[in-house]
């Protein structure tokens, strides 16, 4: 029965063609002259610029971190390309018609229509492909509500004050090496403001795509919720199919103020690499947000994609009574390799955290959760629950759970339960006796143990998620 | 014929459990095939199902014309073979509406037949639901999943009553149940019974017959049929039990 399983979830990739689109792409390395460059081809002010540069500095003197569950040849940095950008974004397009429509098929075939009227309603999509934002749709509606969702790169010229407030304040420039490569050479990602008791009146989300060989993408966004304001953002992302191992180095920012909430799901679905674990995209991120009085920060994530993982999303719980939550599926499997989880860094009063992490590891895989929870000094009667699930598909992957506990106050609890299960003979038996096929029955069966997680995605996604997981486990039975 | 099975003999990894079992079913009829632990009663309905590890050695199994043993598991039952589980397993997060609908549209799809809408099914679901005697809160629970053992059989006869196999086993569905469950469990099968589809019912004990009259009786024991008779053999049984047939009493049946 386990041979069948493995058959069953050998992956196709479906977004792993390439896009034949002339691009600026600036030779591969990495110095000052660099990042000059980009600022440069970005119409950075100068405190941009020199933002950019301390950060690389405090880059060059820090060391790539090996603490991870995770095998792979040293990134020669100077071997990757900074900056690529379609020539026709160039003259920066300004509606939709004037954009190549090479780019706009590549989102169609993607699934993302960027035609609003093709769109689903009620979803504002930025596209980013490589280094530049393509478009970002509804923005007018957007407007109308008072809400700020455009590329960063554009931000930074249109609302300097908010981005040097907020910019680096959740993740600041030597967070860590990876956050710190990001700083130096951001190119686009998304920002987003809601003021001051909005509801977004639509959900937000940011579609990154990589096309160009050899290219690294490394993108920024930065969400700041006003008081009482209310915003559900998320990002998915795809990449071709190639033998190369491609950079991704993102960092994401959220700052919930009083009385907000933010909701940010992710479906992460960038090329895996193929069996023998050629190729496939490096996804070292990082999340984290800072949620002040009686907010909420939720992280959902789906990821079933990268040739490697490594990401934490976060939250800092610095408000009495603000709530963090993640959700996380994390699906392996080929030879892709996972370390993924949370921080919870409660600092304030009667904070609340909820972690549920379900990894599901098949064929070669590893997968592994990695959570930190920690209970400040003035963090009186804070609570923490955590619920870590694996699943193990046949019997050559592996399921690694590192919970680390901190806790410097004695009026908080901290609960944490963990399992471990199979998908047992047994269960495909039943469902094959009632008539499903085996790929049917394991993508059933997986479902069902990513229930908790995908109902906190926003519904039309939900869906996705789903069928994304139908997709990564669908094979060649029968 | 709805079933003939000729000179089966099949094992269990290196051991022989059926050895050279006969048996044919003509369709509406209901066999009971009674025996002592050990004797293969359960495994009958894996080797039939074709669950992994029960294997084959020699002779053959035709259902409605068609050879079992040529098929996978799930072609056998989409052609209608049912086996009513004596352990259902758990599927945590998939909730029985959820396995049950795409259960019934992969039967109907393999005929040839339009999937079911989520609302028609809901109706037939909610009608099977009552006829078993189930809280209509089992459908959206997931499979199995915290079921007392009673729910459990219950819920396979929910099953039953959902996909109208055109041959049902019934794994001893009788184990295990208070004389109300077993009613609900023996009415469920009743309903079924139109003439046309057939039964083969497996037990220990001869009291769920008391309520599933069935056609014909055997008396299974090391892997052979030893004697068939009408429902008159399994009240002999009861009064007797399994002494006379003179063979040790094997602790649990292989497998099962």
């Amino acid at each position: 029965m386990s041979e069948q399983i493995e058959k069953a979830i050998a992956r196709k990739y479906d977004a792993g063609f390439v896009s034949e689109i002339e691009s600026d792409t600036f030779p591969p390395g990495l110095d000052e002259d660099v990042i000059r460059r980009i600022s440069e081809m970005k119409n950075e002010p100068e405190w941009m610029l020199e933002w950019r540069l301390q950060a690389y500095r405090a880059w060059l003197k820090m060391e790539e971190p090996d603490w991870a569950h995770l095998g792979y040849e040293r990134i020669d940095y100077q071997s990757i390309s900074y900056y690529s950008a379609p020539k026709s974004m160039k003259d920066k397009p300004k509606s939709l018609d004037e954009v190549d429509p090479e780019l706009i098929r590549t989102y169609e075939k993607l699934g993302i229509p960027l035609h609003e009227q093709k769109m689903l309603a009620g979803v504002a999509v930025d596209a980013v492909f490589d280094s530049v934002s393509v478009v970002t749709t509804f923005r007018e509606k957007l407007e109308e509500a008072g809400v700020i969702f455009c590329p960063i790169s554009e931000a930074i010229q249109k609302y300097p004050e908010l981005v040097k407030k907020y910019i680096g304040s959740v993740v600041p420039k030597g967070d860590n090496f990876f956050a710190a490569l990001n700083c130096a050479v951001f190119t686009d990602g998304s920002f987003v403001y809601i003021p001051k008791g909005v509801r977004c009146p639509m959900e937000l989300s940011t579609y990154f795509r990589i096309n160009e060989l050899n290219t690294g993408q490394f993108e920024r966004t930065l969400i700041v919720a006003d008081e009482g304001s209310h915003v559900s953002y998320l990002e998915g992302c795809t990449a071709p199919q190639r033998d190369e191992n491609q950079l991704h180095a993102a960092v994401v920012e959220l700052v919930a103020l009083d009385d907000a909430e933010i909701k940010y799901s992710t479906v992460q679905n960038w090329y895996p690499g193929d069996e023998n674990g050629k190729g496939g995209i490096y996804n070292f991120v990082t999340k984290r947000g800072i949620a002040h009085k009686n907010s909420k920060i939720s992280w959902t994530q789906v990821e079933t994609g990268s040739a490697i993982t490594w990401k934490y999303p976060s939250c800092i719980l610095k408000g009495d009574n603000s709530v963090g939550e993640f959700y996380s599926v994390a699906l392996t499997r080929g030879r892709q390799q996972a370390d993924t989880g949370t921080k919870m860094i409660h600092l304030g009063k009667n904070t609340k955290s909820t972690i549920v992490s379900k990894g599901i590891s098949a064929g070669h895989s590893s997968n592994a959760y990695r959570g930190l929870v920690k209970m400040g000094p003035g963090a009186d009667g804070a609570r923490n629950h955590t619920e870590c699930d694996s699943l193990l598909i046949g019997d050559k992957c592996a399921a690694h759970t590192f919970p680390y506990i901190e806790s410097s106050n004695p009026s908080a609890i901290v609960e944490h339960e963990a399992t471990t299960s199979k998908v047992s003979d047994d269960q495909m038996f039943l469902c094959k006796q009632r008539g499903l096929d085996a790929e049917k029955a394991v993508s059933m069966i997986v479902n069902g143990f990513c229930k908790e997680v995908f109902k906190e995605l926003p519904m039309e996604f939900a869906v996705e998620a789903g069928k994304l997981l139908e997709i990564s486990l669908e094979g060649s039975v029968g | 014929m709805m079933l003939t099975i000729k000179d089966l003999h099949a094992r269990v990894e290196d051991k022989v459990i059926l050895k050279g079992l006969n048996l044919e079913v003509k369709p509406g009829e209901v066999h009971a095939i009674m025996g002592p632990n050990g004797a293969g009663k359960s495994t009958l309905g894996y080797v039939m199902s074709g669950r992994d590890g029960y294997e084959l050695v020699s002779g053959s199994i035709e259902m409605n014309g068609d050879d079992l043993m040529e098929l996978e598991i799930e072609e056998r039952a989409q052609k209608g073979l049912f086996l009513a589980f004596q352990y259902p397993v758990e599927i945590p997060g998939v909730s029985n509406m959820e396995f049950m609908k795409e259960s019934v549209n992969a039967m109907r799809k393999a005929r040839g037949e339009e999937a079911l809408t989520a609302a028609e099914f809901l109706k037939m679901a909610k009608e099977a639901c009552k006829q078993v005697n189930l809280p209509l809160d089992f459908l959206k629970r997931g499979v199995n999943e915290g079921f007392s053992g009673g729910e459990k059989k219950r819920n396979e006869i929910m099953q039953l009553i959902l996909l109208k196999p055109a041959l049902a086993i019934l794994d001893e569905s009788d184990s295990g149940l208070d004389i109300d469950a077993l009613k609900v469990v023996a009415d469920g099968v009743n309903s079924q019974r139109d003439g046309k589809r057939s039964f083969i019912v497996v037990t220990h004990y001869q009291r769920l017959l008391d309520f599933i009259e069935p056609d014909y009786v055997h008396i299974l024991s090391d892997g052979v049929i030893v004697k068939s008779g009408g429902p008159e053999l399994a009240k002999e049984v009861e009064s007797t039990g399994y002494a006379w047939l003179g063979k040790p009493v094997e602790s649990e049946e292989a497998g099962a």
